[in-house]
């Protein structure tokens, strides 16, 4: 039942013995970056002063800002010809964050992803089913290859076009699936359509659910629709993706491999460290990949500890769901989105007025985005055809900007709500 | 030259409800109105005896409003009278981009209310051809 079983039932004091080696790795690994050459030079900080987790905690946090102001280069510790590959954020807006591997990363990386569907039952007997986005999103690649070192037949199928998706699942008799849990329930609705009972006559035994919150609700739902086992799986792209932390067959919490990352919870205010079982965001320093060293980073992600021993034996310490993020980002569908992007594109356009609202509904197990945009006075004139043809403009440029296609409404001046003459921004009335 | 105003408004209820109160505060008087929409918004068009009034009212309430130039020509309210507004523009290549009509008494007199592109010449061209156009001044004592 263990993939790599001296690692993942480590006594805890080996467990931080091999943290700190590591840790002091990556400090040196660090020092070798601009960003951190500068920020260690700033404080008075040589890299043999930082042995231990508290050590650290001497640091700043590390901001996606910083990872912007950093590009393309200040984060990369190795020289360019050692990087094998790179993943960057997808938005349009500024600058991109790019994550750089080197060969070593990448197989690391791997070894994590399939340590973690092998703690879930995968198995090289298994049929898998990538049903994420491949490409600069790390959910479809990630994934890819840690089921493909367990040998399991991997179906590059990527997100989407459900008749495909349904036509594999059935054909190849699929086993086990890497899927969006939104989409999952939609796909249930797709294969009933057909004719289809999504339990009987499909082979499904184990779910992948990831890359966007969803309550333990919707877990037992896709379950019992697909009469399978579905495990919650965390990451985020700046600390690989996929395979941060993931579920154990116990189902209470995610493990969050504690040889690859340093684990914190603080409170996003004060930057204090949280209590177990207290929400807070989760910062992370990655202490096993060389290229890209990351310490203290802003996740933005919020969750909890689970402090208790699991029954599974795993020494690593579990994360509670996460709980929604600390700043205002959003997903649809899969999609980060911040609103600020959203902003960018309806003030670049002459006919939009001040205020604006995203609303997120969810319908038929889907999620719907509908941008309401005042429009300014001063600038109608009159003519319906000129309205329709900015409120296609205006969906069109979101599309290209936010890579999802929302629903824009025209409305009048003054007549979205405010709160305390403060203008809601979003209005996310999706059940999780 | 008339002029009428357009009103834009979501589609949802209670819109003409709020526009038509406005303008009864204000003692306009509505001749015509005819309503477009699309995805979840429209365009209200009205033809009142006081446009100016009307518009400068509405906009006032901050509700988005447009004072635009229309032809208003007179027509019999008998068969074939439409017909021959329309054939004189065809005739002269006028494309009309939107029209409607109402009757000011039934059987004698009608009046059709339309937008075109280039509004002078068509405008020109109707009275060339012996139709009457109403000015806001006329409309008002319809």
């Amino acid at each position: 039942m263990y993939w790599e079983k001296d690692l993942e039932i480590m006594p805890r004091e080996e467990l931080v013995k091999l943290q700190r080696e590591r840790l002091h790795k990556t400090i040196l690994q660090a020092a070798k970056t601009p960003f951190y050459r500068k920020q260690f030079a700033k404080l008075h900080i040589t890299p043999e002063s930082i042995q231990t987790l508290e050590d650290l905690q001497n640091l700043p946090f590390t901001t996606k800002e910083d990872l912007r102001q950093g590009f393309p280069f200040k984060f990369l510790a190795v020289p360019l010809e050692e990087v094998v590959r790179l993943h960057s954020s997808s938005g349009t807006t500024g600058v991109p964050t790019v994550i750089y591997h080197s060969a070593e990363d990448l197989d690391r990386w791997t070894n994590q992803v399939a340590r973690c569907l092998y703690m879930v039952g995968v198995r090289k007997t298994d049929v898998f089913q990538n049903m994420m986005s491949y490409g600069l999103f790390t959910g479809g690649l990630g994934m890819h290859y840690g089921a493909e070192r367990l040998g399991a037949l991997t179906i590059p199928i990527g997100a989407g076009n459900s008749k495909r998706q349904i036509w594999f699942l059935q054909f190849f008799k699929t086993t086990a699936a890497h899927i969006l849990p939104s989409y999952a329930l939609l796909l249930a609705n797709l294969i009933k359509s057909e004719g289809l009972d999504p339990k009987k006559d499909l082979n499904l035994r184990i779910m992948l659910i990831g890359a966007e919150p969803h309550s333990e609700e919707t877990r037992q739902r896709i379950e019992e629709l697909y009469g399978a086992k579905a495990y919650n799986s965390y990451g985020l792209s700046e600390m690989n993706g996929p395979g941060v932390a993931f579920e154990c067959p116990y189902q209470n919490g995610m493990h969050l491999w504690e040889d690859y990352y340093l684990l914190e919870i603080v409170n996003p205010q004060t930057g204090e460290p949280c209590a177990s079982g207290e929400v807070g965001e989760i910062v992370l320093t990655t202490i096993y990949r060389d290229a890209t060293p990351i310490l203290r980073y802003r996740t933005r992600d919020l969750a909890s500890f689970i402090d208790e021993p699991c029954p599974c034996g795993r020494t690593h310490r579990r994360i509670s769901r996460i709980q929604g993020r600390s700043d205002d980002m959003f997903i649809v569908r899969g999609v980060n989105i911040f609103p600020i992007q959203v902003e960018k594109v309806l003030m670049g356009i002459p006919e939009v007025g001040t205020n604006y609202r995203i609303v997120l509904e969810r319908e038929d197990y889907r999620d719907v985005m509908r941008v309401e945009v005042e429009i300014k006075s001063e600038l109608f004139l009159g003519d319906l055809q000129k309205l329709e043809r900015l409120r296609e403009r205006i969906q069109s440029e979101l599309r290209s900007e936010i890579l999802v296609t929302p629903e824009v409404s025209l409305v009048e001046p003054g007549t979205l709500p405010t709160q305390e003459g403060k203008a809601q921004r979003v209005l996310d009335q999706r059940k999780f | 030259m008339a002029h009428q105003i357009s009103v834009f408004a979501e589609n949802k209820p209670g819109r003409i409800e709020k526009i038509t109160r406005l303008l009864l505060q204000g003692g306009i008087n509505i001749r015509a109105i005819t309503i477009s929409s699309a995805n979840g918004f429209g365009v209200i068009k009205i033809l009142v005896n006081h446009p100016h009034q009307a518009y400068e009212l509405l906009r006032a309430q901050g509700i988005p409003t447009y004072l635009q130039e229309v032809i208003a020509v007179v027509m019999q309210d008998a068969p074939g009278s439409l017909h021959a507004v329309a054939q004189v523009l065809s005739e002269n290549g006028v494309n009309i981009e939107d029209a409607y009509g109402f009757v000011i008494k039934s059987g004698e007199m009608a009046v059709l209310v339309i937008q075109v592109e280039s509004q002078p010449r068509a405008q020109s061209i109707l009275e060339r051809n012996g139709f009457r156009l109403l000015s806001d001044e006329e409309i008002y004592h319809l």
